[in-house]
């Protein structure tokens, strides 16, 4: 029905805006794999992320990429305060308390964002933005080829920071084991704490690669949040490998389904996946048995 | 021996509370001197995704309670000023009729809004359980009218009066331009609205002479157009025809331009981003030649230029929902004159069998048929040129001829 060159496009496509899926997963799974925490108010902080992506563009006039650079510190303090001083303190009674407060986060957040900026839409206006590169016949999306490559080299920055560094240590020490970790001198609320930091630092990163081409307002994050989920899921809770793999798969099979079943019935693609993954391979691709 | 009472005696605290009395009822009876305001709903979606639409109704709503309150209020109810309540209806239909409640206890007269036809579909059903006038402002479904609901009214035109308005200049359109577009995409979304106007268009289009070639259908809110417009890019269709929200209309049209995929033209039907400035100012290329058929005020009316200042000047960009809502109120405004009360069986009886000024909207005298649908509603097409937008038919309301073939 459709020419390969479509065809090909259309996963490309997928593959590029699987990226950015990827990275808003990327921190959600980070945060479940070591608070074991389901952050509801993910989507909300990439909302967060994205206006200040915005802020950077109206008011310094700097690149949506470049203020990556700046929204990045901001959200891994606004990750790091978030979670010293009310997720943590709130996590001590059972384990429905870090649910709604995630939840209520999120809530509060959404309104705070509508009572600052009202609920006008948001656009950065790029020269590039509409530019392509022409790959032999195909005509590929210039900042989603940038997103892609970003997304990647994310996803191999924070594996490097796990494996390699001093605090990744830590970390994957109060991963498996919080008591054991405590006992031989890791402060695990400063763990947790940086955790959830880099965490909120990949939403700033998938902020800035989604607002050349994307829009914000106070509700955008809700768009992102549930497919985020959905790879968390399918990729394996708290995989980073899984993560990524999984962003990638979810937006090629989405593509694929959209262009052959329309955009509406894209999204069965993705759910389909879902509910066969959790039937036959609970722990998901990449996931640790439980 | 006088009790001191911080430094006061007893006689002057009590003197100082006689009087502290007095001031606080003074209010309440000068209150009783004049007549106590009418209370007007108006539920939009404050929040959520089409809260840029329920902003800007706002806006116009506002502006109208303003006008009429500085010529005197309702003059049949003693110069009554009108107070208007904000329902947010949070954009989905279930927070919609949960608002409409709210404003019933709240002890408005009539509601009016709604936006999206979801919504008002609700809101209008939870209205009707309280016999509560209320009156749609843009909301274009059939089936909100064809309920026997007698509380509902329908400002403006509905699904099948648009598109026979589309379709008509549509058909005029081609045919001035030596009939050069044969195949036609439709593009919609898949909520009540897109898919209803789409099943229109696929039943009518053909026997127009148009060939439909695809038909898409996208989720709201959608996170990437790429997909749609490359099965765009690879039909080549004469013609895209989207209806769909402003944030997705935008998506859209910006993945077409960097896709280069250019019709002859883009006619969007309730198209959302191609009556708003906003689109316009930040995506001038974009945009540049798209029509819509959409709801629209009147451009030889001077109001319409003035609404637009108003808006703009609260930094903010104009579209079709300030005209609208402005209108709706002060056909509200009039009912409440005719009905001479605020009883909500004499206002459903004004608005069943009166005319009432259409304010803003190129509508002539409005009356509602017994579904209670504006029989003389009419939308208007535009065409964004040279980074403005133009009314381009019918000819009676033009301000510009259309250009069509757009990419020659």
């Amino acid at each position: 029905m459709y020419s390969p060159i479509i065809v090909a496009e259309a996963l490309i496509n997928g593959l590029m805006l699987g990226a950015v899926y990827a990275l808003v997963a990327l921190g959600l799974t980070l945060i479940y794999g070591v608070l074991h925490i389901v952050n509801f108010a993910h989507g909300a902080l990439l909302t967060v992320a994205m206006f200040g992506v915005w802020i950077c563009s109206a008011t310094l006039g700097l690149d949506p990429y470049l203020s990556i650079l700046v929204v990045g510190p901001v959200m891994f303090g606004i990750g790091y305060s978030l979670q010293r001083y009310i997720i943590g303190p709130a996590s001590h009674g059972s384990d429905n308390n870090i649910l709604l407060v995630t939840l209520g986060l999120s809530i509060v957040i959404e309104n705070v964002l509508l009572a600052v900026f009202q609920s006008d839409t948001r656009t950065i206006s790029t020269d590039y933005a509409f530019e392509v590169i022409e790959a032999g016949p195909l005509l590929l999306s210039y900042p989603r080829v940038i997103g892609l490559g970003v997304a990647i080299v994310t996803a191999i920055a924070l594996w490097i920071v796990l494996n390699q560094t001093r605090i990744g240590r830590a970390i994957r020490a109060v991963a498996k084991e919080k008591t054991g970790a405590s006992l031989s001198g890791i402060d695990v609320p400063k763990i947790y704490a940086i955790t959830f930091a880099l965490g909120c630092t990949c939403l700033a990163v998938a902020a800035g690669l989604l607002m050349p081409t994307f829009y914000v307002n106070p509700r955008t994050g809700a768009a992102f949040v549930l497919v985020a989920f959905t790879i968390v899921v399918l990729g394996g809770m708290g995989s980073i490998t899984g993560a990524l793999v999984g962003g990638l798969l979810i937006g090629v099979v989405e593509s694929a389904s959209s262009l052959y079943l329309g955009d509406s019935l894209g999204q069965i693609g993705i759910f389909l996946i879902f509910i066969l993954v959790l039937l036959f391979k609970p722990t998901g691709l990449f996931g640790a048995r439980q | 021996m006088t009790n001191k009472l911080y430094g006061q005696s007893r006689r002057t605290v009590l003197k100082s509370g006689v009087a502290a009395a007095a001031v606080l009822a003074a209010p309440g009876i000068l209150r009783a001197q004049s007549p106590a305001p009418v209370k007007v709903g108006l539920l939009q979606p404050i929040s959520g995704a089409f809260a840029l639409d329920g902003d800007l109704a706002r806006i116009g709503a506002e502006q109208a309670v303003k006008e009429i309150n500085e010529a005197g209020g309702i003059k049949a109810l003693d110069g009554a000023p009108i107070e208007l309540v904000v329902g947010d209806s949070r954009s989905n239909a279930e927070a919609g009729a949960q608002a409409t409640e709210d404003l019933n206890a709240a002890g408005v007269a009539g509601v009016l809004g709604g936006f999206a036809s979801g919504i008002a579909l609700t809101a209008t059903q939870a209205a009707s359980r309280y016999n509560l006038p209320y009156i749609v402002d843009c909301a274009v479904s059939d089936t909100i009218t064809q309920r026997g609901l007698k509380n509902t009214f329908r400002f403006n035109p509905n699904f099948s009066m648009a598109t026979d308005t589309a379709l008509k200049n549509l058909v005029k359109l081609n045919d001035d331009a030596g009939k050069p577009a044969k195949t036609v995409a439709l593009v919609h979304e898949d909520g009540l609205f897109g898919s209803g106007l789409a099943t229109i268009m696929k039943n009518r289009l053909p026997e127009l002479g148009f060939e439909i070639i695809e038909t898409i259908s996208h989720p709201t809110p959608a996170r990437d157009m790429s997909n749609v417009v490359l099965r765009l890019r690879s039909l080549r269709p004469d013609l895209v025809i989207p209806s769909m929200y402003y944030n997705e209309f935008v998506l859209l049209a910006r993945t077409m331009q960097q896709q280069r995929v250019k019709p002859m033209g883009v006619y969007a039907v309730f198209g959302g981003a191609a009556s708003s400035y906003r689109f316009v100012n930040e995506f001038p290329e974009a945009a540049e030649g798209v029509m819509d058929c959409n709801h629209w005020g009147d451009p030889k009316n001077p109001k319409s230029a003035e609404l637009k200042t108003i808006v703009e000047e609260q930094g903010k960009f104009y579209a079709y929902n300030t005209p609208i809502n402005y209108s709706v109120v002060k056909v509200f405004a009039q009912a409440l004159e005719k009905a001479g009360s605020t009883d909500k069986e004499a206002i459903i009886e004004a608005l069943s069998t009166q005319e009432f000024e259409s304010g803003v909207m190129p509508y002539g005298m409005s009356k509602f048929d017994e579904t209670g649908q504006n029989t003389s509603a009419l939308p208007l097409n535009t065409q964004v040129q040279g980074g403005d937008i133009n009314v381009i038919y019918p000819e009676e309301f033009a301000q510009a001829a259309p250009v069509f073939p757009a990419n020659k």
